[in-house]
């Protein structure tokens, strides 16, 4: 798939914002779950799923020559079950069963509920595992599709999450790309402050790993550099893509208390309000 | 009377012996030359769970990992996502011990066919202590949905085991120890997953006035017991549950009806284990007499195995106690 042309992008700009009123209208109905960090993730899903480098059809979400998005941050479960529902994996009004009783959108994804959702993740640190083990396979099946893996920043402090990124070194899996949602809130407060990060891109690159550091809430940058790294052939690569918390809307923005909770009625009108503007 | 193809030689003093993790490494081997999308992986221990043979035969298949049980379970979970069969080992302490969590997420909630294997299971692991010998990984594994757990009685099961697992669709886990122990089954021996056999019985069936059951090597000293039993004129049916879970229902609803008591003995805490799983079924759907023998609620620590079967009271004499002890129940 080619990269989209200049308007094609402000078109996707637009489905960002129409994709953030979708998270804040579904958590408005779940009454529950994660609103900061899946705000700001938006343009890494748009650009993942309409960016034209990830390969995929959901007439056949299962198809052999896909590539596979592995989904390591389940909580961002609002932006990515949207991106899927816009993407065309299933219909969009599903997207207000989040949460509910017997609703294939679970709180956190759930491999073999919903098409097009490639693991079950909500647990942090578990997902990079998974990605070097679909890139080993693809490897061993001598066929050359690609892995992308989304991390939050928080799970870079889950010891499983360095032990995957050492192996991805060794086997120098260079069909795996990493991007890590470099928001710097978790729960209990920033990252920073919860267990220092930094120097994150220095840390990947004694790990032997490229690494490229972006303003993640960029759209067109976004899109370049996953197209970037996936024509990276010498190893393992992480895009740690710089987001804000709660992007797009203010009163959001760069609050951790905005990490677990979603908005109430009056929040959420607020929120749509300054999302439309 | 020994049954199912097995022979009498078992009981002499120079019974060969062999490991079950042994007959794991050449199940592996049979199951990688029979099927392409076996994949052995290790953290580390490639030599000692028996995986060395895999590797040499098929190192494109084979994934070390090194010393990180979270991660392979993680990749093990991937390679499967693709179709592969992973077979992922470790002692058990370390994988189900340390990786319960990666397992209940990314293999059994997403019911991905992986093949968790634990060697080093149970206080047969002797020298090493108590951080070394996984007595709760029984219980670890038969709680969580989609998983089949596996307990081979000896090497020739081990082997035939493993080969049934790369074939059976699904999550299972296979428990293997580190002593060599008597070789007890034969090829006449039937082996099937969720299938418990009957080791032991009276020639005629309807004597056996309890039955004991056991899972892994340690039914050795269960036909040990039984032997000794007969001498005093008790007779007892034995009988090899190699699938804790699933638990074969049919044979525990024969026994429940047809003898009434049950003793149960495994190489595991009490609690949570195979007498526990016994237990479950009986008090809900037949309602009898059970004793379980087990390590009760205590660590191991080093010494021979079997020193430590003696101390921690799983010897044939306390089989042979426990059956008297529910005659007079």
């Amino acid at each position: 798939m080619p990269l989209p042309s200049k308007d094609q992008i402000k078109e996707l700009k637009n489905l960002c914002t129409k994709i953030r009123i979708e998270i804040i209208q579904m958590l408005l109905a779940a009454g529950s779950g994660h609103t900061a960090g899946p705000l700001g993730s938006v343009e890494e899903f748009v650009g993942l799923y309409f960016g034209g480098s990830v390969k995929y059809d959901t007439a056949n979400p299962l198809a052999e020559n896909r590539d596979i998005i592995v989904v390591s941050c389940g909580h961002y479960a609002p932006a990515y079950y949207a991106t899927l529902a816009y993407a065309g994996f299933f219909p969009i009004d599903k997207l207000k069963e989040l949460r509910s009783f017997r609703s294939l959108l679970q709180g956190h994804p759930h491999r073999g509920d919903l098409p097009g959702v490639e693991t079950t993740s909500g647990p942090l640190g578990e997902g990079l595992s998974q990605a070097v083990g679909i890139a080993l396979a693809i490897k061993m099946n001598h066929k050359k599709n690609h892995v992308f893996c989304l991390m939050s920043d928080g799970e870079q402090d889950e010891g499983n999450t360095w032990e995957a990124i050492l192996l991805a070194n060794k086997y120098h899996l260079d069909n795996l790309v990493a991007i890590i949602d470099r928001n710097n809130i978790q729960v209990s407060g920033t990252t920073e402050k919860v267990l220092p990060l930094d120097d994150l891109a220095a840390k990947y690159k004694a790990f032997g790993w490229e690494v490229i550091e972006i303003d993640g809430n960029d759209l067109k940058t976004v899109i370049h550099t996953l197209y970037k790294a996936k024509n990276f052939k010498i190893g393992p690569i992480v895009i740690i893509a710089k987001t804000i918390p709660g992007y797009g809307v203010k009163f959001m923005e760069n609050k951790s208390e905005w990490h677990g909770k979603a908005p109430n009625a009056k929040e959420a009108e607020r929120a749509i309000k300054l999302l439309s503007e | 009377m020994l049954r199912n193809g097995i022979k009498e030689t078992i009981f002499l003093e120079k019974a060969k012996r062999e490991t079950t993790r042994v007959g794991f490494g050449e199940g592996l081997l049979l199951a990688g030359e029979k099927n392409r999308q076996v994949v052995a992986l290790s953290a580390d221990l490639c030599e000692s769970t028996q995986v060395e043979k895999f590797k040499v035969c098929f190192p494109e298949s084979y994934i070390e990992v090194g010393v990180a049980e979270q991660n392979l379970i993680g990749v093990a979970a991937g390679l499967a996502h693709l179709g592969k069969i992973p077979f992922a080992s470790s002692y058990a302490i370390f994988s189900p011990g340390r990786t319960w969590e990666q397992i209940r997420t990314t293999i059994c909630y997403n019911n991905q066919n992986v093949k968790i294997v634990g060697s080093h299971g149970g206080l047969t692991v002797g020298p090493d202590g108590a951080t070394h010998q996984a007595l709760e990984d029984i219980a670890l594994m038969r709680v969580l949905p989609n998983m089949t757990v596996l307990s081979p009685c000896d090497y020739l099961e081990a082997r035939r085991l493993t080969y049934l697992a790369s074939q059976w669709e699904g999550p299972i886990y296979i428990r293997l120890n580190r002593e060599k122990t008597p070789l007890i089954t034969t090829l006449d021996t039937n082996c099937k997953i969720g299938q418990a056999e009957t080791f032991w019985a009276p020639e005629n069936k309807q004597k056996a006035t309890v039955a004991i059951l056991a899972t892994g090597p340690i039914i050795y000293k269960a036909l040990i017991a039984a032997k000794e039993l007969l001498k005093e004129g008790i007779e007892v049916e034995v009988i090899n549950f190699s699938t804790i879970k699933p638990l074969d229902e049919n044979t525990l609803i024969r026994i429940g009806e047809n003898i009434g008591r049950v003793v149960t003995i495994e190489d595991h805490q009490k609690m949570g284990g195979f007498g526990s799983a016994v237990s479950e079924f009986y008090s809900q759907y037949l309602p009898i007499p059970i004793e379980i023998l087990g390590v009760n609620d205590q660590f191991g620590q080093s010494g021979a195995a079997e020193e430590l079967l003696e101390y921690y009271g799983l010897g044939a004499k306390d089989v042979i106690a426990a059956v008297k002890r529910i005659l007079n129940r």
